[in-house]
């Protein structure tokens, strides 16, 4: 599903590389974790895969499927089926949020050469998935992230998630700012969508994530690498000893 | 006295050839005794620092292709109206609707050879009171001069809205307007104008809110790029009264549109909002002056501008409290959202303080499309495009929200979509 292979960054607007050949393979229907300490460039990878701008890629190459993602607009990886739940989600007041989803979906579906969701349609499906994430009616009827409680705004990204259907999803730290019963809620958000056709990569500082979240592999990332990959034991190593051993022995 | 003699042969100038219209002649005569001792408006003027009045004090017109809007249908088109008509400042008895409707009374200015008191009483009235402290001689030529316009007295709750609509025909057209409008007690009116008018125009409006008394207006100025458009309206709100003014201005070389609101009753409630769109040689100036004079009165000004190419908006608000009137509620945002780095805002809030136990609160910015915003929305399936109009109508929406009536709303939105389509970068 998704390839990376060798992939450098820097930063564009000062000279400091940030990735420094990442190589990482994620399977249709697998999850994977990718831990790392502050700064080993784990946001970074995921917004080079989103097409964030101010980022240079100045050596190798990162594909969903068989297409080019390097090469593509936001948009397009979105249409593609590439999904970044945002570590801190963007407030933009003015823009109702149900207004907001349902332009994405219309937006991914027209680029797809798919009719447009009509507006009762999606009423009920935003509902529907609203319902099982504990988002009510009032919070889908507000701007977009404006005024929403650190939980409300992750349960938001993942409701964004469940009404988009990607097949390639990133969580980037879902878990930061989060309480243990909204990390649940949250968890069971992603588990609910787990299924053959779809991947996960879902980025965390902690272990706790992955007890509701299970995932197949566990990535570590330091210095702008992949240093360590394994099953998830290694979240539990990392939870039991830190980062400190697994760096050193990775130099 | 060289410049006072400047400004004297100036305005005479301008006047030359021009001549007092009959009826309401005290009113007019004494509005030209005002227009005199103030003369035209100039560069070094404080009000008139951002915008230059040169092509309204101009002789004749600069001349201004009339635009072919017929790419949309027109503005308000779709709302139960009554529908008066003006082409290059002249009323269109063909083309507009019967003067009736029930609980209002319509007439034209130039039928005021005995006009009725309240027309004697308000004519020329809110005009002089608004020209202090600040002058703004080019309203007082408006009440000696014009010709035309409407005089509308409310007597109940008007079933649907009075549309005056501005068509511009004639590029060298210079057309000069005055309305009055009084509500009377417990009354309500909804007034919409479109158009640009002319290739100019000077446009005065008064209005008289009675007590309890509740008016609505929305005004869009039409798409013409060459335009020019200096307006004032002339509130004054009794008791309980509300006034509510929406304007949207998409394009026009020179638009300086003046609000000046007097809260004279207690518990009086006053909105001004404005959304303005601009590419390229365009410029817009509000300028609105709130006078709090009563208890527990409410005063809104919301200004949004969207600006590119070299655009430029100004915006002069000011909110003066008199001693006396406690608990007094002000508020006011001025707001540009810059497209480029060429396009200009210029901001000048002013609160004036008199009473110890108000709230008054102003806030004024200029910035650029918020990219985390962008990417945001592009990241979820957005195309570029869209996603930077949906945040410009974003930017918007608290000025829309200044407009009660939904179907307006959502007509104004359409026009703002429209254009910002047809200005897509």
């Amino acid at each position: 599903m998704l390839t990376i292979k060798n992939l450098h960054v820097r930063l564009e607007a000062e000279d400091k590389q940030i990735l420094r050949g990442v190589d990482l393979t994620v399977g249709a229907g697998e999850v994977h974790a990718i831990m790392g300490p502050n700064g080993s460039g784990k946001s970074t990878l995921s917004y080079v895969l989103a097409g964030r701008e101010g980022y240079i890629v100045t050596e190798g190459s990162a594909t969903l499927g068989e297409q080019d993602l390097l090469v593509m607009e936001p948009e397009a990886r979105a249409a593609a089926g590439l999904f970044l739940a945002f570590q801190y989600p963007v407030e933009i007041p003015g823009v109702g949020n149900m207004t907001f989803l349902r332009t994405a979906l219309n937006a991914q579906r027209k680029a797809r050469g798919e009719p447009e969701v009509s507006a009762g349609d999606f009423l009920k499906l935003v509902r529907a998935k609203a319902k099982t994430l504990q988002i009510d009616a009032e919070m889908l009827k507000r701007p977009v992230n404006v005024g929403f409680s650190g939980g409300e705004k992750k349960r938001n990204e993942i409701l964004q998630m469940a009404v988009l259907e990607p097949r390639m999803c990133i969580l980037d730290e879902t878990d930061s700012g989060l309480d243990v019963d909204a990390m649940k809620l949250v968890a069971e958000g992603v588990n609910a969508l787990r299924d053959a056709g779809r991947a996960f990569l879902v980025i965390t500082h902690y272990q706790r994530l992955l007890d509701h979240i299970k995932p197949d592999v566990v990535h570590i990332m330091a210095a702008g690498r992949i240093i360590k990959s394994g099953g998830p034991d290694l979240a539990l190593e990392v939870e039991n000893n830190g980062y400190a051993d697994l760096v050193s022995e990775a130099q | 006295m060289g410049l006072v003699q400047v400004r004297q042969d100036q305005l005479a100038a301008r006047l030359a050839g021009m001549t007092l219209p009959k009826g309401l002649e005290a009113a007019r005569a004494q509005a030209l005794a005002r227009l005199h001792a103030m003369g035209l408006p100039g560069k070094r003027d404080e009000y008139w620092r951002y915008t230059d009045p040169a092509s309204l004090n101009d002789n004749a017109a600069t001349s201004a292709v009339a635009f072919d809007a017929s790419d949309e249908t027109p503005i308000f088109g779709a709302i139960d109206q009554l529908k008066l008509v003006f082409v290059d400042g002249e009323f269109d008895a063909d083309a507009s609707d019967d003067l009736k409707l029930a609980g209002v009374e319509i007439s034209r200015l130039v039928e005021t050879a005995t006009p009725a008191t309240w027309i004697a009483e308000l004519f020329g009235t809110l005009e002089a009171r608004g020209q202090k402290p600040v002058a703004r001689p080019l309203a007082a030529m408006n009440t000696a001069f014009a010709c035309d316009g409407v005089l509308i007295r409310v007597t109940g709750k008007a079933t649907k809205p009075v549309s005056l609509i501005y068509v511009h025909k004639s590029e060298n057209s210079d057309a000069m307007l005055h309305h009055c409008i009084k509500l009377e007690t417990g009354t309500s009116l909804t007034v919409l104008e479109s158009g640009p008018a002319a290739a100019r125009l000077n446009k005065v409006m008064e209005v008289e809110v009675g007590v309890g008394a509740r008016f609505h207006h929305i005004r869009a100025q039409g798409r013409d790029h060459g335009r020019r458009a200096v307006t004032h309206i002339f509130a004054r709100l009794a008791s309980k009264a509300l006034f509510k003014s929406f304007t949207l201005t998409a394009n026009g070389m020179l638009t300086r549109n003046e609000a000046v609101i007097e809260l004279a009753g207690d518990d009086a409630v006053a909105h001004v909002a404005g959304a303005a769109m601009g590419d390229g040689a365009f410029h817009h100036d509000d300028t609105v002056f709130i006078t709090h004079d009563a208890l527990r009165c409410e005063s809104r000004q919301v200004f949004k501008k969207v600006l590119k190419n070299a655009a430029v908006g100004v915006f002069q608000g000011k909110i003066l409290v008199k001693p006396g009137a406690q608990k007094t509620d002000g508020y006011q945002i001025s707001q540009a959202l810059l497209l480029d780095g060429d396009s200009q805002f210029l901001a000048k809030p002013e609160l004036e303080i008199y009473a110890d136990d108000v709230k008054c609160s102003h806030g004024s910015t200029s910035g650029a499309i918020d990219d985390t915003a962008l990417f945001y929305l592009r990241s979820r399936g957005v195309p570029k495009a869209a996603a930077q109009s949906l945040l410009v109508l974003a930017f918007l929406t608290q000025a829309i929200e200044e407009i009660d009536d939904e179907a307006i709303a959502e007509d104004i939105r359409s026009r703002l979509e429209g254009w910002l389509a047809r200005h897509d970068r």
